[in-house]
């Protein structure tokens, strides 16, 4: 009875095994991006002219683009430029989506209405045709590129916090708040958020692989980072222009984003498998 | 020294539904005193509840409410909704039937009661130490433990002692129980009541009782207010209520209470149920199941009439019979 909460949660994640791997997966992902400059032997711009298009030897361990640059070395570095999608981009998600679904959620009413309309719309058309208006608008660079997804992509976190916020604005813990005077943003931000913190989680380590590939989709197009950038979108576009004369420059790029992909599709899983609401008991 | 502390004057609740409006409460006049504990009895559905969340304004919007309802000589209903979060948990307390859901499950039970210390400003040391003190106050088992555990780990009891506990840590001057001990066994409803009492002796809190529970009412308060389909039917001082019970449903009412002086077999009972009243005709609402109703009854809306000066009733023709 005395166990803390905190400790027993620990225990289960043990025992996960979705949750370890995912873990330890998202963990190497995250100190090769923290560590890039000690793991890459070279830097990622200003390759050697004399050895382009060398194959994988030990020298360069995955071999050398058109330019004679390590491609090891710009894979190593690009991790930055990925981590730096799922954050920033899950950050808006996050913001966006927390706030309108919390106010939509709470009060209801023909703002609520309003954004139930705009939302859907954002359903209506596919993400990636809307994604790509708003980037040739706004111009075509990493940080617009993330900014286009995050806007594609908050409408369905809105709608997930809306619709948890109005199950729980009528509990009667919520009522009790009222009744010793609470204001009504206190009870949206200490008293219902906190309760859907755990779905929450859940719901950000599942959208930031498609935030991700997402993005990266936009850098392959051309539209999202630009050269010499490290993107691994843009890399994999580099590479597939000598598919036959180096197939390793397409593949290898394709692979660190299939396992970072992979890190948060699988840390999600456990998560959900942890923090789910209906497989484990509140009050 | 009774000093009034809440009145309210012909308080009338009609709730919108599909087809018009149902009028949960009908004209209902009442007022408490300060250090007082006044009982509301009812059964289910009679608007007791209805009444008190009016007070608090915890109405939803399909509620309308017309009447007066003055607290401290101030007009609740006219105040902004600024003006009303501060009265609310400061100047009125409120707790809730069920205590199992009342509580945040996130928090530990301890921070919440601090959520509402800190509200009037105090710093969270000092006010995790009233909250100990606080639990001293509840009678709970080991307070400096208690305060850490997440409302899941404790007993129905237990969380509306703590439920008490955060109303009270406000000092309001009026604490509104809604059905307190319901959703609790025999033993902690004792326990309870216990701490409600001695709310009233040591706070000096005023306390409106809400309850379908006679012997509650017996029990702990000094005035009692007896509530039928929306209409106060009978109100007065406990002593007089229970010895002399005037208004025909209170009769009923109190001749169907289990005794065990009384072994009698089965129980009364009082035949029809409570009319729905989707429209506001005049007439006495308790007619329909009354053994005394005569036409007046259904045609003219029965007038005040007072027994003495703490006791009066709704009723044409109830002191007629003995």
């Amino acid at each position: 009875m005395n166990a803390s909460p905190f400790r027993e949660f620990l225990r289960s994640c043990y025992k996960n095994l979705n949750f370890i791997v995912g873990f330890i997966m998202l963990l190497s992902v995250i100190l090769t991006a923290a560590f890039a400059p000690k793991i890459a032997p070279y830097y990622f711009e200003g390759g050697n002219p004399n050895a382009k298009f060398t194959s994988p030897c030990p020298e360069y361990i995955l071999g050398t683009d058109n330019m004679g640059r390590d491609l090891f070395s710009r894979i190593v570095y690009g991790t930055r430029i990925t981590l730096k999608v799922a954050l920033i981009g899950g950050t808006i998600q996050l913001f966006l989506g927390v706030v309108v679904g919390l106010f939509c959620g709470f009060y209801g009413g023909v703002v609520d209405r309003f954004m139930l309309f705009f939302a859907d719309l954002t359903w209506c058309v596919p993400g990636m045709v809307m994604a790509l208006a708003v980037v040739t608008v706004i111009g075509s660079n990493l940080t617009n590129a993330i900014i286009a997804i995050a806007l594609v992509n908050w409408a369905s976190m809105a709608r997930t916090v809306r619709a948890k916020t109005m199950s729980l604005k009528n509990m009667a813990f919520i009522e009790t708040g009222v009744a010793f005077g609470e204001s009504n943003l206190a009870l949206m931000f200490r008293y219902i958020l906190p309760n859907i913190v755990p779905a929450l989680i859940v719901m950000v380590s599942m959208s930031l692989p498609g935030t991700i590939m997402s993005t990266t989709t936009l850098s392959f197009l051309g539209v999202g980072s630009q050269p010499p950038s490290p993107d691994w979108g843009l890399m994999v576009s580099d590479g597939i222009k000598y598919i036959t004369k180096a197939p390793w420059l397409a593949i290898y790029p394709g692979l660190a984003l299939v396992y970072t992909v992979l890190s948060f599709t699988i840390l999600g899983e456990g998560l959900r498998d942890l923090l789910d609401p209906r497989m484990k008991s509140l009050g | 020294m009774s000093e009034e502390l809440l009145r309210l004057e012909n308080v009338c609740i009609d709730y919108k539904v599909r087809d018009g409006y149902l009028s949960a409460v009908k004209d209902v006049s009442f007022h408490i005193n300060r250090s007082e504990i006044f009982a509301i009895v009812g059964e289910s559905g009679c608007g007791k509840s209805t009444v008190a969340h009016s007070i608090m304004r915890l109405l939803g919007k399909n509620a309308k409410v017309t009447g007066s309802i003055l607290f401290n000589g101030r007009d609740l209903q006219a105040l902004s909704d600024k003006e009303i979060t501060g009265v609310r948990g400061h100047d009125i307390g409120m707790i809730f039937q069920n205590p199992l859901d009342s509580l945040n499950p996130v928090y530990t039970t301890g921070n919440q009661v601090n959520e509402a210390i800190m509200l009037d400003g105090v710093d969270k040391l000092e006010g995790w130490k009233k909250v100990i003190e606080l639990y001293k106050d509840i009678k709970m088992p080991d307070p400096e433990k208690r305060a850490r555990a997440f409302p899941h780990e404790m007993s129905g009891g237990m969380r509306q002692r703590v439920m008490i506990a955060m109303m009270l840590s406000r000092n309001p001057a009026l604490l509104i129980a809604d059905e307190p001990t319901t959703a609790l066994d025999v033993t902690i409803e004792a326990q309870i009541l216990e701490i409600i009492s001695q709310l009233k002796r040591e706070f000096h809190t005023a306390i409106m009782l809400i309850t379908h529970n006679f012997g509650l009412v017996a029990e702990v308060a000094d005035r009692v207010a007896i509530m039928y389909a929306g209409e106060l039917v009978e109100e007065g001082n406990v002593y007089e209520v229970f010895a002399h019970p005037v208004h025909p449903y209170t009769r009923l009412l109190m001749a169907a209470l289990p005794r065990q002086t009384k072994r009698e077999g089965r129980l009364q009972t009082i035949d029809g149920t409570v009319p729905r009243l989707t429209e506001s005709k005049p007439g006495c609402r308790f007619a329909n199941r009354c053994p005394l109703a005569k036409e007046i009854c259904f045609d003219q809306d029965p007038p005040v009439r007072r027994l003495s000066g703490t006791h009066s009733f709704q009723c044409f023709f109830a002191e007629e019979v003995e």
